[in-house]
């Protein structure tokens, strides 16, 4: 179960640079823990994250099992145009996460 | 007697290769020095709590707010069937626990409190204590009173139970045989290792710590400082971590609820 909390403005001025986040919920388990079984605990974690503007890419990232639970990204980018902001998070049993955010650019 | 362990030299050898000495005196800040943990963090850290879009306990606060809404049990009443929004009926309620509960005769905290609600009203098991579920709904009340002053033991039917929270915090304990005091008001500010050693102002839980990638309450982390004195820790939901978790709430009486906070 993820869930995932994003902060894109709802509005912005064309031009403007603009910070997106997005925090969600995964326990990013790397696979070199042992259970109390003593048997090692499957690796489970976020191996992708990309999101995109109006279809296109404007960020995407590759995660190893280092990276905490619970991962985090904040990056910018240039408001151009309205329109609608997704995000997708993909595990390593292939399953995906949307998350969208329509953004109003003046 | 409350007050002085004079003069007394203490060595701890960690790993047979280190040793500390500390002197030990309890003496607990006076009000105009308290300090919540916030205020021992990093900027990086206190950043991440303050902006909700980067605070990972709001994860939880998220799911908190679905349970609330969610029906359950039974009766098939969710928590916001009686008790409405909770922006306005749960305001303050964190802020002033563990209250005194007439149904026991005992002080309760907050977790336990929900699963009494879960049982007689929802008529459905309560959640395991600790769960994923309780936090999430325990951080989501507790949210409602963020920035709050705190309010915790102004019912007088709670003093006996301070008073034995406030002697289990300054018993030794362990095979270090360490008092709470002994840290977090002797020596708050020094370091344990590579930590600083806050005061003992719970003014933020249940909170999202670095180091358990997941948010916790009062009483694991009570657990932890009992695992690092070697002491055995106590059964979670037991009366002597009601008792203490009463004891620090109301030494934090008046400062501001940071509900969910982020700690290293």
């Amino acid at each position: 179960m993820a869930r995932a909390l994003i902060n894109v403005p709802a509005k912005a001025k064309r031009g403007d640079i603009i910070e997106i986040k997005a925090l969600i919920s995964h326990p990013m388990e790397t696979g070199y823990r042992t259970g109390t079984d003593g048997a090692l605990v499957p690796r489970d974690i976020i191996n992708r994250f990309i999101c995109t503007y109006n279809g296109e890419e404007i960020f995407s990232a590759d995660l190893f099992p280092a990276i905490a639970a619970n991962p985090f990204f904040s990056f910018t980018t240039t408001a151009t145009e309205s329109g609608r902001i997704a995000f997708r998070w993909i595990d390593d049993r292939g399953q995906a996460y949307l998350e969208t955010a329509e953004i109003a650019v003046e | 007697m409350r007050g002085v362990l004079k003069g007394f030299a203490l060595t701890a050898g960690f790993g047979g290769a280190l040793g500390i000495c500390i002197s030990l005196a309890i003496a607990q800040a006076p009000p105009s020095e308290r300090k919540s943990g916030f205020e021992f963090m990093s900027p990086e850290s206190q950043a991440t709590q303050q902006d909700d879009f980067s605070n990972p306990g709001m994860l939880w606060v998220a799911e908190g707010e679905a349970l609330w809404n969610a029906k359950a049990g039974a009766t098939g009443r969710s928590c916001a069937e009686c008790h409405g929004d909770a922006a306005v009926s749960m305001k303050g309620v964190a802020a002033r626990y563990p209250v005194f509960f007439a149904g026991s005769g005992r002080p309760i905290d907050l977790q336990s409190r929900i699963n009494v609600c879960r049982k007689t009203n929802q008529d459905t098991t309560p959640f395991p204590l600790e769960s994923r579920e309780l936090l999430a709904l325990s951080a989501f009340i507790g949210r409602q009173s963020r920035g709050m002053p705190i309010t915790t033991g102004e019912d007088k039917r709670l003093d006996p139970f301070r008073a034995r929270g406030q002697e289990l915090y300054e018993q030794r304990q362990g095979q270090l045989n360490f008092s709470c005091a002994n840290c977090h008001d002797n020596n708050w500010g020094r370091r344990l290792a590579s930590s600083v050693i806050p005061q003992s102002h719970p003014t933020g839980y249940p909170l999202y710590r670095l180091e358990w990638q997941g948010l916790g309450s009062l009483q694991r982390r009570l657990r932890n400082c009992m695992i690092g004195v070697r002491a055995e820790p106590y059964p979670y939901g037991s009366q002597e971590y009601v008792e203490l978790e009463l004891f620090l709430m109301t030494r934090a009486m008046g400062m501001p609820l940071e509900t969910p906070a982020v700690r290293p």
